[in-house]
């Protein structure tokens, strides 16, 4: 009985984002500009306004105490964030002029060798030539999560406050300005009751918000609804697993596979591929990342990456090696139709993921989310010189630049794999081939939540843990840092009786064991079953938003700690 | 009354430790934070802050360690420190117990405290000890493990659980008590005071500053040495018994278990 | 006394020692003997000589008494023992797992200027001197470590030191007047040891009974609490059940909850995942019934039952029951 997740949306209603501010004037923290997101474009942005205000007394003093507030949910800025990747330099020389890419901590190597395999079950072919697309000579290895630490760590040098632990709970409008947020509160139990150490959260006024959320675009989902600002197509995410390995032999490319273990047929559905990225002389990451449009109930991306690894190109790699680390989390996929249609309204800018100015084909993100970071501030900066609150100019800004450019070429790349991954292929080559020229028009895409599930059988091929090469969710959520508070409130919104099929999805989605379904009802067949949510176990990857569900935020400081992902 | 917090910033319960084989010391370099068990030592002052009986001039946050260690020092500020002292000195590094002890007691003395609190272990270190090596040093009377601290005039009675059980402790001030988890439920840091931390003064002071001898600290001012990390005991893989006859399994457990005098 | 080894013997209020200070006792005494020294023992409050003589079987040559010294708190005893080590030269100083042994060790420490290693798990004789072994990291790994000038002071890990005893042998008892420093006498005892029955506290329980989600249901549990009566032991349990209400929080045990290390951690329905593990790795002895034999738990037990525990548990709390009483 095949299953359409939409049928089932989560009991959730974004409007409870929107809200007036509440505490009386006296108690409202006030700051300049507030940054909702530690991440690449959150900091980014949080770096160009001081250096700007550096150059600028009088606004600084206008801004008050606090010019600049980085607000961020994790432990650390970089806890949550996580990518392959191949970054683009362009972004970094613009912040930081005077380093060389040999003085970042974060960045592993230049890439100077890539290719692409396809994989079948036992043998790892060549493409070549390689697709376009792959191609990452001139871009760095780096570690996402070390990035934000590094951007981070100069932000608060230059005087910016970067409150971490700190969720941004509600967007605080009135008159239809955006205010600033209200930070979440600490110190609730299990049904939501105040405990002994409750903490409520703030008011965080500010004259200009930025949202940089990053996929989960908490707050952002909450706006773009309110303001109307929803593109003309639906959001939507792939989904990525990725280890860190400790291995005895360097590797000397950046590879990306497609093919195995994901499967061909259109009636699955499943786009994605996987990357293997050396990480300096005894360390490489490999992750596997699969389109949340996919069918089958029993699709597990955490499953499927165990499954890659058994390849022999892949186990040979990792011969005699040890995993450090692991992470999930989710990529919009979207593309340029599904940008907001306006990056501002007034006193609100939204920079990187958050809008999905992800270019999915190339892989490219971060740098985008850090050129769009600096056009916010550049464009809020200048406005509220003028007391103005419309950053329009942002908007023009990104309209201008590489980011429309690039996604408005692969605009059409991703849409066509729903048809199977040989046309797919054809079509995105096409694309690629001409620049985005053929072929034109809007390709349309149903939304993740409308694709119906059914079981299609993936998880029979899926290897049981060894625990050197393959291990199972919860090894994998310890290693992730993961130690939230037992008793914290439940954060995931989902529907907790609904179809078997539905169930299942959510069960093998996860990454993090966070669904089960009682044994009992997985025996005797019934139709309809509970599911149970451990809540503690999420590592706010997000892929629950695609298939039914909505990740609200936890408290501050839950979830993973990534140090090197 | 003056109440000073030991403090000490330990690598994140999230991160893999790992000792560094070639210094034979713990590798510092991931993600740190406030010791747990410190943030209990800092709410336990705060509470008898608010508790009314004593009147609490001061709450300073103290802490031994390199540059990063300011971090922990906010965050105690963030949770009601009044200000902060933090003792640095490469001259320190690779200090044992006894060294710490010797140091933390010295900068403690400059302070003139009337209380010192702190988390009776740190995540790093494992000792369980330092509180009641410092109070011999500053010649005051020492608790530790204390789960429960109710003030009167100028004494302590205090809770705490030993050997036999529990044991209920009177203490003059001035005196040192180390606190066990048990004892309270940490507060989460306001918005404010966390934005306002770093406002708050910090004063830094190395060795010459409070009188601490070179030679009795840092790795040659050390009284033990690491000589050797070896791996844990192997442990023999288990026997796996499956059950067929229960009632024979039965016997095989009993025996199995007798053999190690468990029953 | 060159290569001397000093013992603290806690005893309760009834005069008996404590079995820890015991196995510490023994263990010096060994150690004495390869070292070619003496092993004694130091003892505060008022006991008889015959008690005190009484350590001899354990292996103590000499038992320093500190009548007037008042019991159950640290601070005096290192008065005690600073007097005795100074006076008699004893190298190091040892002591059993436990509270006092940890904050006489620590008090020891800053009175001599020494060097003191704690939750030792083993001491070994290299080279005429002492190394004391210890656990690091969560038990990740051992250092051994050796000490700078004398006295060296090993605290040892609970149960760390089994007593060993030898009939006949007699420990000569000496009296000591201890002078307690000033700061000595500003704790007080108001009552020493109150028992609070109602709460057992599991890390200090020697054998756990630990119930998973292989149990079933919530009243399952009286199974595992059966077999704890029948042992003598407590009941422990894993997040997973503790989440879905079928026991307190108190009892948790991993990553979120207690951490325990008991002779005996008896694992029942508990699958053994790593966040449950983190909390119990350490104990002496680990068994575990789980009727799923690919259960990680099977990796890292000491005795493994593949089987149903609703069929094993009644009969191996009844054989148990019988065995105790028979």
């Amino acid at each position: 009985m095949a299953v359409e997740p939409k049928q089932y949306p989560p009991p959730f209603d974004e409007r409870s984002l929107i809200a007036e501010p509440t505490d009386p004037e006296d108690e409202r923290i006030e700051v300049g500009v507030a940054v909702v997101g530690g991440g690449p474009a959150g900091l980014a942005c949080a770096n160009r306004l001081m250096d700007l205000l550096a150059d600028d007394p009088g606004l600084t003093e206008k801004l008050g105490e606090v010019p600049v507030a980085v607000i961020e949910k994790g432990k650390a800025c970089g806890a949550h964030t996580l990518s392959g990747a191949n970054m683009k330099p362009s972004a970094m020389r613009e912040l930081f002029g005077d380093l060389s890419p040999e003085d970042w901590p974060f960045a592993y190597q230049e890439v100077t060798k890539d290719a692409v395999y396809l994989l079948t079950k036992k043998a790892a072919l060549p493409l070549k030539p390689m697709p376009p697309n792959f191609r990452n000579h001139g871009n760095y290895v780096i570690s996402v999560a070390k990035l934000s630490r590094f951007l981070a760590e100069k932000a608060e040098e230059k005087g910016a406050y970067v409150l971490t632990e700190t969720v941004a709970d509600k967007l605080l409008v009135s008159d239809r300005i955006v205010r600033g947020v209200r930070s979440g509160d600490r110190g609730r139990g299990k049904e939501g009751q105040e405990l002994g150490n409750f903490e409520p959260g703030n008011d965080v006024v500010a004259k200009a918000t930025v949202l940089a959320e990053g996929t989960l675009g908490h707050l952002t989902q909450g706006a773009l609804d309110y303001f109307g600002l929803h593109g003309s197509l639906p959001v939507r995410w792939e989904l990525g697993v990725k280890e860190v390995w400790k291995v005895t032999e360097p590797l000397d490319r950046v590879i990306h596979t497609m093919g195995w273990p994901l499967r061909k047929r259109a009636k699955w559905n499943e786009f994605g591929g996987s990357f293997i990225y050396p990480m300096g002389e005894d360390k490489l990451c490999i992750g596997l990342v699969i389109g949340l449009d996919h069918s089958d109930s029993t699709v597990s991306c955490h499953d499927l990456l165990q499954q890659l690894k058994t390849h022999p190109f892949v186990s040979k790699m990792l011969e005699g090696g040890e995993r450090t680390a692991w992470g999930a989390k989710t990529i919009p996929s979207g593309g340029y139709y599904s940008m907001p249609r306006s990056l501002t309204v007034p006193g609100l800018a939204i920079a990187g993921d958050a809008a999905s100015m992800v270019n999915v084909p190339t892989l490219k993100g971060i740098h985008y989310a850090m050129h769009a970071g600096i056009y916010a501030a550049e464009a809020i900066f200048e406005a509220l010189k003028r007391d103005s609150l419309n950053f329009e100019a942002y908007d023009e800004k990104v309209r201008s630049s590489q980011i429309e450019k690039d996604l408005f070429n692969s605009r059409n790349m991703r849409a066509p794999f729903s048809k199977g991954f040989f046309l797919g292929g054809a079509v995105a080559s096409a694309m690629t081939i001409t620049q985005g020229v053929f072929p034109g028009g809007k390709w349309r895409y149903e939304e993740d939540t409308e694709v119906e599930m059914a079981d299609g059988g993936a998880e029979e091929s899926y290897p049981e843990p060894d625990n050197k090469l393959t291990f199972n969710k919860l090894d994998s959520v310890f290693l992730s840092g993961n130690a939230t508070r037992d008793d914290a409130p439940n954060h995931v919104r989902v529907q907790t009786h609904v179809p078997r099929e539905l169930a299942k999805t959510w069960v093998n989605l996860c990454p993090a064991q966070v669904y089960e379904i009682p044994d009992e009802q997985l025996a005797n067949g019934a139709a309809e079953v509970d599911v149970h949510v451990t809540a503690s176990n999420c590592v706010q990857c997000g892929a629950i938003n695609a298939k039914g569900g909505r990740l609200t935020m936890p408290e501050g400081g839950d979830g993973p700690l990534y140090q090197e992902v | 009354m003056k109440i000073c917090c030991l403090v000490k910033e330990v690598p994140d319960a999230a991160v893999q430790k790992r000792l560094d084989s070639a210094t034979k010391r713990l590798d510092r370099s991931g993600e740190k934070n406030l010791n747990p068990f410190d943030t209990h030592g800092i709410e336990a002052a705060m509470q008898i802050r608010e508790g009314g009986v004593a009147q609490v001039d001061e709450i300073v946050a103290v802490t031994m360690g390199p540059e990063t260690a300011v971090r922990a020092l906010h965050k105690a500020v963030a949770l009601g420190a009044d200000r902060s002292v933090h003792l640095t000195d490469a001259a320190l590094e690779g200090s044992d117990v006894c060294a710490t002890g010797y140091a933390l007691a010295k900068v403690l003395e400059s302070e003139q405290p009337d209380l010192v609190l702190l988390g009776q272990q740190s995540d790093d270190g494992e000792c369980y000890t330092i509180g009641a090596v410092v109070a011999d040093h500053l010649k005051m009377p020492s608790l530790t493990q204390v789960i429960q601290i109710d003030v009167e005039e100028g004494k302590l009675v205090c809770e705490r659980q030993a050997e036999y059980g529990y044991d209920t402790v009177e203490v003059d001030l001035p005196a040192v008590i180390s606190v066990g988890d048990a004892i309270n439920e940490p507060r989460y840091p306001s918005l404010k005071a966390i934005m306002g931390a770093k406002k708050k003064p910090l004063d830094t002071k190395a060795t010459a500053d409070v009188g601490i001898e070179a030679g009795q600290v840092g790795l040659d001012g050390s009284k033990t040495q690491v000589l050797a990390i070896n791996p844990p005991p192997q442990k023999e893989s288990g026997k796996i018994i499956e059950d067929e006859d229960t009632n024979e399994t039965v016997e095989q457990i009993i025996a199995w278990l007798d053999e190690r005098k468990l029953i | 006394m060159a290569g001397g080894i000093l013992v603290y013997a806690l005893h309760d209020d009834e005069g008996n020692f404590n079995k820890n200070s015991l196995g510490a006792i023994s263990e010096a005494a060994r150690l004495a003997g390869e070292l070619g020294s003496e092993a004694a023992a130091v003892v505060v409050g008022e006991i008889g000589d015959d008690a005190c003589a009484g350590l001899g079987a354990y292996g103590a040559k000499r038992v320093f008494r500190a009548r007037s010294a008042p019991e159950g708190l640290a601070q005096p005893v290192v008065d005690v023992m600073a007097k005795v080590i100074g006076d008699e030269g004893f190298s190091y100083a040892l002591f059993g797992g436990g509270l006092l042994g940890f904050e006489i060790g620590a008090g020891l420490t800053a009175r001599l200027n020494a060097g003191v290693t704690m939750e030792v798990t083993a001491v070994k004789v290299q080279e005429g001197k002492l190394i004391a072994e210890r656990p690091v990291l969560q038990d990740s790994a051992v250092v051994d470590v050796g000490y700078v000038g004398e006295p060296g002071i090993i605290i040892g890990r609970l149960n760390a030191f089994d007593a060993s005893e030898s009939a006949g042998a007699q420990a000569e008892v000496v009296d000591v007047d201890a002078q307690l420093s000033e700061w000595s006498t500003k704790a007080r005892m108001r009552t020493r040891g109150e028992q609070r029955g109602a709460d057992v506290n599991i890390e200090d329980a020697e054998i756990l009974i630990g119930g998973g989600r292989g149990l079933g249901e919530k009243d399952n549990f009286k199974l595992a609490e059966e077999l704890a009566g029948a042992m003598g032991g407590a009941v422990a349990a894993t997040r997973a059940v503790v989440d879905a209400g079928w026991y307190p929080y108190a009892a948790q045990i991993g990553q979120t909850g207690k951490t325990v290390a008991p002779k005996l951690y008896l694992a029942v329905g508990i699958s053994g995942a790593i966040q449950h593990k983190v909390g119990m790795q350490s104990s002496e002895n680990i068994v575990a019934i789980n009727k799923d034999q690919n259960a990680p738990i099977f990796e890292f037990c000491d005795l493994g039952i593949v089987g149903d525990l609703h069929k094993i548990l009644p009969k191996l709390t009844e054989a148990i029951a019988a065995k105790r009483s028979g």
